[in-house]
């Protein structure tokens, strides 16, 4: 238990402290890179409360997609990082009314208060007995009992493509484009001739 | 069960930081080691023995920008496969049919991006 | 203090010991890789190969690490000294942390945690990192357009070996490394799935950077790729830790596709071989292939490599996906 117990802490406090970064670091290439770093002490977290199967995919699609496209347009982009930061003032009340209603809203949570207790007993399924791994009980729930959230989540993610494609495809012309059928298809007879040349007669 | 299962997390951890450790020391080691002795043109950029012309970060294609999103919506496609996989035994033939659904949706998009060029790369 | 010593100390200094035990064999794989690698490249070219340091050249692998530590660290001026530094060291530790959950053997293994093959899923996904760090933070232009095109090509492979990962999920209905080894026994799953164990070889070899994948490093026009700024151990690192890749994807190969630990007949001559060893047989053979892959096949072209990726693998890894699970169900072979 003291060995969880300072995991906690040790992973809690790099999590805060890497998250202050990420906000604070002059360069945002150094900002994603301390992104990642709370990622990975969030994934920490996840194993100690038993949720290995949600920090595995913490930090595969956060750490192995989501911060690899960060890092692509924080490099790409020629942003002057300089003028944006001195935006920092100006979003600053925005900024400070989501901070706060966050802060409320955990609060909330904290003093165990619920708009309508007997709500969330209902929803909760019961909890697996414990030879099941946690990745098995999540695949007997959301393709079955929650089906509707599952093809709305389907949905979502069939949306996102087509608004990628649509936002950032650009047709170029003068292109050349390999086409591998017709380079396959192509037969001797259509491409070659052979003909008699006489001598010193030329072609 | 909990506590067990943490457990088994405690090497890895400590197989990281031993790791990390590894290669701090082999690089640190090699710095105090080998004869530092850099001068302007050693550590200026390589560039085929020209000065280099400017900055080496720039813009570059936003086709790797595409490619990088529609990684993220297969690798969470992919994701939601995993639990599928793992208790297709227990969910059965509903299971099986709703991710079929849920793929037959990403299908679509995937045909589309196909016609739209989108996966062309010249 | 004995009840320290008995509840803390001893168990973290046996981890310990369980951890150099896999570490340095690990290191002396890696090293002998860079031989082995040389030796069947000059025999497939009808060379020598390297001969001179000890006997059979044997000793070569540490005279050219020597050599690599007592070189001058060089920096570039315009890099960004930490992220510079800092990305060799990803690369190399990322390759060595993965073998926590490796099963050498029936019980053997370091961290026998439940989600063994999301944790390999999610180490590989971290390849990507050390290359676009280098790539950016050497300033040059050749790194960094090699690390944009790794890092791409990378990313395009993963989602193939992610989905060909779940076909073999299907097959044994956990995520327990020991558990896929184990559902092995009857027959090896590159049998029933041989088009999945094709589409996971090129994958990997797509994935560690190797040839006829290799053009990040692409030596005629990029002059080497991400790693062109480094010099002494910072590029040792980015070498072992590739090698080290190679090693790690046909471990996986091994276990996904060929049985692990098992012996290829559960017969009297070939299971008194110990599991480790024939792991470490089969791991040798698919390293084989990579080092035969290179010196057979001409690089790819990068818009092929993608048209493969994202247009071959992808489709027919999905198609693949649902036939397994269609076939699994109508059979009722489901894994309970």
């Amino acid at each position: 238990m003291i060995v969880q117990g300072l995991a906690f802490y040790m992973f809690a406090a790099i999590l805060v402290a890497s998250a202050v970064m990420v906000i604070s670091a002059r360069n945002p290439v150094h900002s994603v890179l301390f992104l990642i770093l709370s990622f990975f002490n969030a994934a920490g977290l996840f194993i100690l409360i038993g949720a290995e199967f949600v920090a595995m995919i913490l930090v595969i699609v956060y750490v192995g997609a989501v911060a690899v496209l960060f890092l692509f347009v924080v490099m790409m982009l020629d942003i002057d990082f300089r003028a944006l930061r001195s935006g920092l003032l100006r979003y600053l009340p925005i900024g400070g009314t989501v901070g706060l209603i966050l802060l409320v809203e955990l609060a909330v949570v904290l003093g165990a208060w619920a708009v309508a207790p007997e709500a969330t007993t209902g929803v909760a399924a019961p909890l697996p007995p414990p030879e099941i791994t946690n990745t098995r009980a999540i695949g007997q729930l959301i393709y079955t009992q929650y089906v509707y959230l599952f093809q709305a989540s389907g949905l979502i993610l069939f949306i996102a493509m087509i608004g990628a494609i649509v936002l950032t495809l650009r047709e170029r012309e003068g292109v050349r484009r390999q086409n591998i059928t017709r380079q396959v298809s192509r037969r001797r007879e259509e491409v070659v001739a052979v003909r008699k040349v006489p001598t010193r007669g030329g072609v | 069960m909990t506590n067990l299962l943490v457990v088994e997390y405690l090497p890895i951890l400590i197989f990281l930081a031993i790791s990390v450790a590894i290669s701090a020391i082999m690089v640190g080691a090699s710095f105090l080691v080998a004869k530092q002795n850099p001068d302007p043109e050693k550590v200026s950029a390589f560039e085929c023995g020209f000065e280099a012309f400017d900055d080496a970060r720039r813009k570059f294609d936003v086709r790797f920008y595409l490619v990088s999103i529609l990684f993220i919506i297969f690798d969470l496609e992919v994701a939601f496969l995993f639990p599928w996989a793992v208790s297709l035994g227990d969910i059965g033939m509903f299971g099986f049919w709703s991710m079929v659904v849920f793929l037959g949706i990403l299908t679509v998009g995937f045909i589309y991006e196909w016609k739209k060029g989108a996966l062309e790369w010249e | 203090m004995v009840e320290f010593w008995n509840g803390y100390a001893w168990p973290t200094i046996w981890i310990v010991i369980q951890i150099v035990a896999i570490i340095v064999p690990l290191l002396v794989a890696v090293a002998y890789l860079t031989y082995a690698e040389r030796k069947v490249l000059a025999a497939m070219q009808l060379r020598q190969g390297p001969n001179l340091v000890g006997p059979f050249g044997l000793l070569q692998p540490f005279a050219d690490g020597l050599k690599l530590f007592a070189k001058e660290t060089v920096i570039p001026s315009g890099a960004n000294r930490v992220v510079f530094v800092a990305a060799p060291m990803m690369t190399f530790f990322l390759g060595l942390v993965a073998w926590a959950v490796i099963p050498f053997g029936e019980g053997i293994v370091l961290a026998n945690i439940n989600v063994g093959v999301l944790y390999l899923f999610a180490i590989s996904s971290l390849g990507v990192y050390g290359i676009i760090m280098a790539g950016w933070a050497s300033n040059s232009k050749y790194a960094f357009l090699g690390g944009l095109r790794s890092a791409a090509q990378m990313v395009s492979y993963e989602v193939s070996i992610g989905l060909v990962i779940i076909t073999v999920l299907l097959c044994v209905g956990s995520l327990n490394l020991t558990d896929v080894v184990l559902a092995q026994r009857t027959v090896w799953f590159f049998i029933p799935l041989f088009p999945m164990f094709v589409v996971f070889f090129i994958s990997a070899l797509a994935e560690t950077n190797r040839a006829p994948f290799d053009l990040p490093e692409g030596e005629s026009e990029l002059v080497g790729g991400y790693n062109v700024e480094y010099s002494s151990m910072t590029f040792a690192l980015f070498f072992l830790g590739e090698y080290a890749n190679m090693i790690l994807m046909s471990a996986m190969t091994v276990i996904l596709f060929l049985g692990g630990w098992l012996p290829p007949l559960d017969v009297p001559p070939l299971n008194w071989i110990p599991g480790p060893i024939w792991f470490a047989l089969k791991i040798a053979l698919v390293l084989f292939f990579f080092l035969w892959v290179r010196a057979t096949v001409p690089r790819y072209r990068y818009d092929q490599l993608m048209r493969l990726g994202w247009k071959v693998f992808l489709p027919f890894s999905l198609v693949w996906v649902l036939l397994t699970a269609g076939v699994l169900i109508a059979f009722d072979w489901l894994p309970k």
